[in-house]
């Protein structure tokens, strides 16, 4: 009998592209419940209107670029890129933007690069971003928590299925409401705001009804249910805890620092990691192994960063929440850090490397 | 023993369940041996028979060819019926130079084969020497003469004997089935061995999943000093020789240098049994023991194959397949090679027929590298794979080997991990080949170079010769034709000696 060549080695362990992804989608389960259970339906609509864009932008340009369409659909990338985009736009968003969206995510950011794998900027990150930039406004107008005493103390209202629908796929408002009626500051936008006017936090504290019990309020929820997700992430083993720890990390000990030099003026760590999309961040999309520094010095270093430059830009910058921005900039670097943290290669000391 | 950890590394699924515990079998003779003549890296070697010459088993049918080489004995008695190309057993497929023996089914030794009464008295030399006339390699794969690194004590300052027992590749259990049935010759084997080398520290490196076979080498080696048994932990590849070592020692083998480096020289349990027989009975390597295991294996087995026997008999010995092969491997699944055809001969390296189904491959398709990094966490060699392959694909070949190409020891455990399960060890071996064979170009060329100018050289200096030599005669010439003419009237003979040089000039 005849056999056709083929090299070591002649075993795998089972663990596929694919399987990675489902995971990953599953992992969001718990963090989107509470967010459809705050935010209303709008998130789900969002989802399933970016997944099925992203895939039909996927295969157009798998077919343009002549490449096999199915094995690449198949591998549930973009429905990831799509759910992770979905996640970070308000639930009012007309369904246009988040086809522009998605159709820079997927067709300029991750395909024009050469497809799954090549692309240097995590994909949903770049098309939140061009809409962040695009359209300032309809990309920061988020709903308000469902939750009663805000809604009372601020008298807001909230949609149901089909005034969320009907407002994404219309931008027809309710009978009655206005924009102001459904729409509130988040806490990260509110404690800028207010900071900014000299106010100092424990007033803030005090005066907005936006404060939970350890970040904003409904958001910090939504944040422990991505947190739930990520630890089912790390039990399986599909991401290390190298990444989010060093992103948490990073973003706590900035602003720990900050805080102790004046807890006044500088909200408190948990803040920051409760009321954004910090822990989302840290978990899902820092994580994206494409975009992200491949060794294991690399990835703390990669991770720390980001978490340094989220507090940076949350403090400093013009923008309220700053995950997007800080996974992009630190994406730019990933090649630098992965040439110089690679690890000793075995029998090599660190100077003879060099000469090598 | 306090043992130190290495990095990298995976767990792959041992199956050694399929073949663990079965007592080792002896093949029965086959009807016709395939020798080849090239079973150990180095020098092939040079047949010392004819056709139809008549040879008793451990005869000596081929020696060794310089210092880097093994001779080969007649496995068993018969006559040999061939000496020409035969399949080898390599991937190639490509035929080697082989001797075919018909065995005349008597078994008989030959007459001058027998042992040393006592051969802890023999100096370590001839210790080495009586190793290397036995035809001993490396029997853990990599058939390196084992007699060479024996003689390692001369320039290495050494201080302690690995015996490799940690059988990392899954599926194989011929060396956990020796040691459990002959721990105390592989025992004496390895002091003997530690004699030539002229150390005192014999350390048995012996993975848990294996506990009968400790217990065995446990027991064996209770009565002597300097003798320690390890419990190594299960890790692929804790069997490479460097990663053992550092576990053992904690000491890591500088980069593309030899584990003497730091004092240690490591060989198998299966080289140290052949060692024994080699001093005690000054038997010659002509058999192995050899698992035939695998999932389509209907009756996987540890059995005792003459050299040469093909794999074809071995198979059909173990009830042949269960089901179709997807792969037929020469070695364990992890570094293993294709096996081109069923009727090629059983070497001195192999140490596995491994017989595997579709589902055991779990091969996939290669998908596009998502950079996931699983590779550069099972690099034992902390090396970068993905940006390596990258590298090698881009055609940067100098790239891929300052981010270290050439400390790849081709364990594989990177493309095991992969999900997109892509075939890096292919990749990587593609491009040390590539490699080797620019520097044998580059050889090639600065040879040719130098012959060019030495020919331009000589022709040079042949023609100033040429010329000094005409030179010469034309003086000779016209001090014979002054003399002539000084002695004769003057004139007429002025043209002639003209002539006489365009002669010489056309010849």
């Amino acid at each position: 009998m005849a056999m056709s060549f083929v090299s070591s080695p002649h075993s795998a362990r089972v663990n596929r592209v694919d399987q990675v992804m489902l995971q990953v989608s599953l992992a969001l389960v718990p963090g989107t419940l509470v967010m459809v259970w705050f935010f209303g339906w709008g998130v789900l609509i969002n989802m399933a209107l970016a997944t099925v864009f992203a895939v039909i932008a996927e295969a157009l340009a798998l077919l343009l670029r002549r490449r096999p369409v199915l094995p690449a659909i198949k591998d549930y990338s973009a429905v990831v890129t799509a759910l992770l985009f979905a996640l970070t736009i308000p639930p009012t968003l007309p369904w246009w933007m988040t086809l522009i969206g998605i159709l820079f995510a997927i067709l300029i950011v991750k395909q024009l690069y050469g497809g799954i794998g090549y692309n240097p900027f995590n994909p949903a990150m770049a098309g939140y971003v061009f809409l962040l930039i695009s359209y300032p406004v309809a990309t920061t107008s988020w709903l308000p928590p469902d939750v009663s005493a805000l809604l009372e103390a601020r008298d807001l209202s909230t949609l149901s299925l089909i005034d969320s629908a009907r407002l994404v796929f219309t931008g027809a408002l309710p009978e009655g409401l206005s924009w102001d009626a459904i729409t509130a500051a988040t806490p990260l936008d509110e404690m800028r705001t207010l900071l900014d006017q000299g106010q100092r936090i424990d007033e803030i504290r005090a005066s907005s009804p936006l404060w939970g019990v350890f970040g904003g309020r409904g958001w910090e929820w939504v944040a422990a249910g991505f947190l739930l997700g990520g630890i089912y992430l790390l039990r399986q083993h599909v991401i290390t805890w190298h990444i989010p720890v060093a992103v948490l990390g990073g973003l706590l000990s900035a602003s720990a620092l900050f805080w102790l030099l004046d807890p006044q003026l500088y909200p408190f760590p948990a803040f920051h990691l409760f009321s954004g999309g910090a822990i989302l961040g840290a978990f899902f999309i820092a994580t994206d192994p494409v975009s992200a520094s491949t060794t294991r010095r690399g990835q703390l270093i990669y991770g720390a960063a980001i978490g340094v430059i989220i507090f940076a830009i949350r403090t400093w910058g013009g923008y309220p929440d700053a995950v997007a921005f800080a996974v992009l900039l630190m994406n730019i670097a990933v090649p630098t850090i992965d040439q110089y943290s690679q690890p000793r290669v075995f029998g090599q000391r660190r100077s003879a490397r060099k000469k090598a | 023993m306090r043992l130190f950890t290495i990095r990298g590394g995976v767990h792959p699924e041992d199956r050694k369940a399929l073949s663990a515990g079965r007592p080792i079998e002896v093949l029965p003779i086959p009807k016709l041996l395939h020798i080849p003549l090239q079973q150990h890296i180095g020098a092939i070697a040079n047949p010392l028979v004819q056709r139809r010459q008549y040879v008793a088993k451990g005869e000596r049918i081929a020696h060794a060819q310089g210092a880097v080489s093994a001779p080969i004995h007649a496995p068993t008695s018969g006559r040999i019926v061939g000496l020409g190309l035969y399949p080898a057993n390599h991937p190639s497929g490509l035929s080697v130079r082989t001797i075919t023996l018909q065995p005349d089914g008597k078994d008989r030794w030959h007459k001058r084969i027998e042992g040393v009464a006592d051969p802890f008295a023999l100096e370590p030399a001839e210790i080495a020497q009586r190793v290397a006339d036995a035809g001993v390699v490396g029997l853990g794969g990599a058939t390196f003469p084992s007699a060479v690194k024996l003689g390692l004590g001369k320039r290495y300052a050494l201080s302690t004997l690995v015996i490799n027992g940690s059988e990392c590749e899954p599926y194989l259990t011929c060396d956990d089935q020796l040691m459990r049935e002959q721990a105390e010759a592989i025992v004496d084997g390895a002091r003997l061995m530690a004699r030539a080398l002229g150390v005192e520290r014999i350390l048995f490196g012996i993975e848990g999943n294996k506990p009968e076979a400790l217990a065995a080498v446990q027991q064996a080696t209770a009565a002597f000093d300097g003798v320690e048994v390890v419990r190594l932990p299960m890790r692929y590849p804790m069997g490479s020789e460097k990663h053992l070592v550092q576990t053992l020692t904690g000491k890591e083998t500088p980069a593309r240098g030899l584990t003497a480096d730091i004092g240690v020289v490591v060989h198998n349990p299966a080289t140290a049994f052949a060692v024994y027989e080699a001093l005690r009975f000054g038997q010659p390597l002509v058999s192995r023991v050899i698992s035939v295991t695998g999932g389509a294996i209907s009756a996987p087995k540890n059995l005792r194959v003459l050299i040469g026997t093909k794999i074809e008999d071995l198979v059909e010995h173990c009830s042949r397949f269960r089901e179709e092969p997807a792969r037929l491997i020469a070695g364990g699944p992890m570094m293993g090679q294709p096996i081109p055809e069923l009727r090629v001969p059983v070497m001195k390296g192999t140490n596995g027929i491994l017989a595997l189904t579709a589902a055991e491959t779990g091969r996939r398709e290669p998908a596009p590298c998502i950079r996931c990094g699983s590779c550069v966490q099972a690099c034992p060699c902390g090396l970068l794979p993905l940006a390596m392959a990258a590298q090698v694909r881009a055609g940067d070949l100098d790239a891929a080997v300052s981010s270290g190409l050439m400390d790849c020891i081709g364990c594989g455990s990177c493309a095991y991990v992969c999900p997109a399960h892509l075939p890096l060890v292919q990749c990587f071996n593609h491009a040390k080949g590539e490699l080797a064979a620019r520097g044998r170009a580059k050889q090639k060329q600065t040879e040719t170079k130098r012959l060019a100018e030495h020919r331009a050289q000589r022709l040079e200096a042949q023609k100033r010769a040429k010329r000094e030599a005409m030179a010469k005669r034309k003086r000779e010439a016209d001090l014979k034709k002054q003399a002539e003419a000084a002695a004769d009237s003057e004139g007429a003979a002025a043209s002639t000696p003209a002539a006489a040089v365009e002669e010489v000039e056309t010849c």
